[in-house]
């Protein structure tokens, strides 16, 4: 079977259950948008789906391959990578280091510096800032550092999470377009957490809509796009 | 000519105190450890290297043994105790500190077994140098063949890490790792056998210090304990964050000891190193070049 | 359920009778062990309420038993202080040290905390070489002499220095440990646990948490000092020597072994602690080894017993039971 299978997975905080019994599947290739409030459990899911955090039940599996009990360093070889909430770049390596961090695993060295020209290419000003601090980044900039990074490690499956957290409009625009624009052009698979659910349903193929750890509804996007009571509650209008 | 003089004797000294402030300050920033045991963990290469040297009557040989030894037993200490502790970080009062203590431990077993194999007598590390100082212009200044081998050897390990930790990617992924181990973890990086060859790294450097030293004193079980505190006073003053200030703060820390050996007297040379340590500590307490990451972040 | 304070303190005098007459019936050796133990009872427990009650780290605790020695035989020696004066006047200078130490130690944590109490471990005890009224290395000779005649009639048989100091340590330990026992059911130990609890909410809740470390490091040195004092009196002399390094390793060990939050432990600490020379001892004679083995052997089982206890008990026997979810049901 292609694509994430999601089944009856918990994930629990100690003693508070931050997902519960959550099921749904992305197909190969599809952007999947998981839309929720704050504390919906929607990072918890990702976290425990890469092996930062240990799960309680259920059931996780990529391309016919469980994801779980294994570690995130192991789970990037087999093609699946996270870039986490907040700002995942390391402020005290400059921008190259920074993204050179995504390929020091890989072997074929090659292909690394290839796709670190496509990410340039992709990033413009990443390569403007090359040998800058990564501090000295703008907000976006460092969000695109962190995508460009995880690209570097040729992912079949992205888990990314929040990426329009704390940016202004404009530049939310401007990665949700290139992430659109990546997944077609390489064939990814995406998860998309955020709490900004209108421009992730607009480019998402389908949406889940979690609320304090359990599912609310799934579908295509454009159903949920259209369902008024939904757009009331998630979507504010 | 007295300061210069002085100033020579600080210079070998803050040389070894610099190599184990890096040692300290390697494994500190890779896992918030102070390791206590490293002067253990040193005098365990250095009596490895001894034997070595006893055998084949050649320091030069021996010395890379010591090294290799210094790697090894660091790796295994890391991969062995340090996993155990952190498989079972309990909460607790004593659990923040228990891998201070764990390495307080190791230091105690450490020396009770290098005591029970070798003993606790003197024993002679020679090294093809001569303990008697340069003469120049009919002055014997007290920096000797053997100190210059000390600083060179000393200069020689910190640049070969400056140029591993710079220019090579597993410098890269140490760097990374020890700044933030959860993005690396998801960069792919695995932090877990990086950390253990940062502690290897450690361990060599300890190593080399006690192969450098020792020939300028005798061999036992205790003989590096003032360097193990005088270790850890040169890590603080440079900030345990930083490299380049370890080294910094062994220099001080040797320079300074020197006059005040001079100056004031033997006796003080103990309590001085708890003295500077409280200034320090008052005055700026997370060192010279330390991160703004305070020190109340252990 | 707390038992009246009267009740406790009786059941501690009652305890303490019965050592005492046993004192009677026990050879010299295991007198001076005895006296050894009770030592080791009060420095570790020093530690137990400096670290398992206040969160505090201190490697240098032998520098505080060296304060308290030092300053109890001297003023012994050239003041004339009677012997519990002596003890006490060594309790309050380690008190006062370990004051300023304290205001330091607020300010500093973790490994900041264990360095710097590491330096004054292994600079205070070179300070007897500096200055002369300190006797340099042989140190200062501590002679508290016989027992009073009065007590040598009631027991009547001989009633050996030993013995003696067998008495003085085993009624110092007692009375300290019904001292820290109250302290730890007042508002001072509420205090302490509150901040070894969760030190934020603490601060929330109004409690001046640099104050209550400070009192926690005031009152640790005293006891500290106090078995400084004592450890003189049965050594018969303070000397750099018997404040070493290792000294205060050893009682840091004895607490992680005790359990460091755990008072009751730091009996059976110190017991290990004084027991573990001896049965090395027996099992080296027995394996006929040599000057290297046996010299060196109690101090590695007391490392493995360390790390082994550090590794998977760091908190002691546990007599607070966790459930699985890491909450604990008593505290």
């Amino acid at each position: 079977m292609s694509g994430l299978l999601v089944k009856n997975f918990s994930v629990s905080h100690g003693a508070i259950a931050a997902v519960k019994d959550l099921s749904f599947t992305v197909g190969k290739g599809e952007l999947a948008a998981i839309i929720g409030s704050n504390g919906a459990g929607k990072t918890t899911l990702l976290r425990a789906l890469s092996g930062l955090i240990p799960h309680q039940s259920g059931e996780a599996s990529w391309n016919g391959n469980s994801l779980l009990g294994k570690k995130p360093e192991d789970l990037v070889r087999s093609g699946v990578v996270h870039v986490s909430e907040g700002k995942s770049v390391i402020p005290e390596l400059n921008v190259k280091e920074n993204l050179a961090l995504g390929g020091i695993w890989r072997k074929d060295k090659k292909d690394v510096a290839l796709a670190t020209e496509e990410v340039c290419e992709l990033f413009p000003r990443l390569r403007e800032r090359l040998l800058q601090s990564a501090d000295t980044l703008s907000g976006g900039e460092r969000q695109m550092l962190a995508i460009g990074r995880a690209l570097i490690a040729r992912p079949e499956l992205l888990l990314l999470d929040e990426p329009s957290l704390g940016l202004a409009p404009l530049i939310i625009e401007q990665i949700f377009d290139a992430i659109n624009q990546l997944r077609h052009k390489l064939g990814l698979t995406v998860v998309l957490v955020e709490q900004n659910a209108m421009s992730a349903l607009k480019i998402a193929d389908i949406g889940v809509i979690i609320n304090v750890g359990s599912l609310v509804t799934s579908g295509p996007s454009q159903e949920l796009l259209a369902d008024a009571n939904l757009r009331a509650a998630y979507l504010g209008y | 000519m007295l300061i210069l003089d002085t100033f020579l004797i600080g210079l070998s000294s803050g040389a070894i105190y610099a190599l184990m402030a890096l040692a300290l300050v390697l494994v500190w920033r890779s896992t918030r450890v102070v390791n206590f045991a490293q002067a253990g963990q040193a005098i365990l290469s250095t009596y490895i290297g001894y034997e070595v040297m006893n055998r084949t009557h050649n320091y030069w040989v021996s010395v890379p043994f010591a090294i290799v030894a210094g790697a090894a037993i660091a790796a295994f200490v890391d991969a062995v105790l340090m996993r155990a502790l952190e498989k079972r970080s309990h909460k607790g009062s004593v659990s923040e500190i228990a891998p201070v203590i764990a390495t307080l431990g190791l230091l105690g077993l450490i020396r009770s077994l290098t005591g029970m194999i070798w003993g606790n007598a003197y024993l002679q590390y020679t090294s093809p140098a001569s303990g008697k100082g340069y003469e120049i212009s009919h002055h014997t200044i007290p920096f000797s063949p053997q100190n210059l081998i000390i600083v060179i050897g000393a200069l020689v390990v910190m640049g070969v890490f400056a140029a591993v930790f710079k220019f090579t990617n597993l410098g890269l992924a140490l760097r990374a790792s020890s700044f933030q181990p959860e993005i690396s973890r998801l960069a792919g990086i695995r932090v877990d056998r990086i950390r253990t060859i940062g502690w290897a790294f450690a361990g060599a450097a300890g190593a080399v210090a006690g192969a450098l030293v020792t020939p300028t004193t005798y061999l036992s079980p205790n003989s590096l304990d003032l360097l193990l505190v005088s270790g850890f006073v040169a890590a603080v003053i440079g900030g345990l964050d930083s490299l380049i200030g370890a080294v910094l703060g062994g220099l001080i820390l040797g320079v300074g000891f020197a006059f005040i050996l001079q100056y004031i007297g033997t006796s003080v040379t103990f309590s001085a190193a708890f003295f500077i340590l409280i200034i320090v500590l008052f005055l700026r307490p997370r060192g010279i070049l330390g991160s703004k990451i305070g020190r109340r972040d252990a | 359920m707390r038992k009246s304070k009267s009740l406790s303190a009786l059941i501690f005098f009652a305890i303490g009778l019965f050592l005492l007459g046993l004192s009677n019936f026990v050879d010299e050796l295991r007198a001076y062990q005895g006296a050894q133990v009770g030592i080791y009872v009060i420095a570790i427990s020093s530690i137990i309420l400096l670290t398992g009650f206040s969160g505090q780290i201190s490697l240098g605790h032998g520098a505080l038993m060296a304060i308290g020695g030092y300053s109890a035989v001297l003023s012994y020696n050239h003041w004339h202080f009677p012997m519990l004066l002596a003890f006490t006047f060594g309790a309050a200078v380690a008190a006062l040290a370990g004051f300023i130490l304290g205001m330091a130690a607020a300010r500093l944590s973790g490994p900041y905390l264990a360095g710097t109490t590491l330096a004054l471990a292994v600079g205070l005890p070179s300070l007897a070489n500096q200055f002369h009224i300190l006797g340099g290395e042989q140190g200062l000779s501590f002679d508290i002499g016989e027992a009073p005649k009065w007590i040598a009639d009631k027991t009547g048989g001989d009633f050996t220095q030993y013995k003696w100091f067998f008495w003085i340590s085993v009624t110092c330990t007692l009375f300290t440990m019904w001292f820290i026992k109250n302290l730890l059911q007042s508002r001072f130990g509420r205090t302490w646990r509150a901040i070894r609890g969760n030190s934020s909410a603490a601060a929330l809740s109004g409690i001046n948490i640099g104050r209550s470390k400070v009192l926690a490091f005031t009152v640790s040195s005293a006891l500290a000092g106090l078995a400084g004092a004592l450890l003189a009196m049965i050594l018969g002399l303070v000397a750099p020597m018997a404040f070493t390094l290792t000294l205060s390793f050893t009682l840091v060990t004895g607490a992680v072994l005790a359990g460091v939050s755990n008072l009751g432990g730091s009996i059976v600490g110190a017991l290990v602690l004084v027991v573990i020379p001896e049965i090395t001892d027996a099992v080296a004679t027995h394996l006929g080894g040599s000057e290297k083995i046996s010299a060196n052997l109690p101090g590695l089982i007391t490392s493995v017993l360390l790390i082994l206890t550090v590794i998977f008990a760091p908190n002691g026997p546990q007599l607070h039971k966790r459930n699985k979810s890491g909450k604990a049901k008593t505290q």
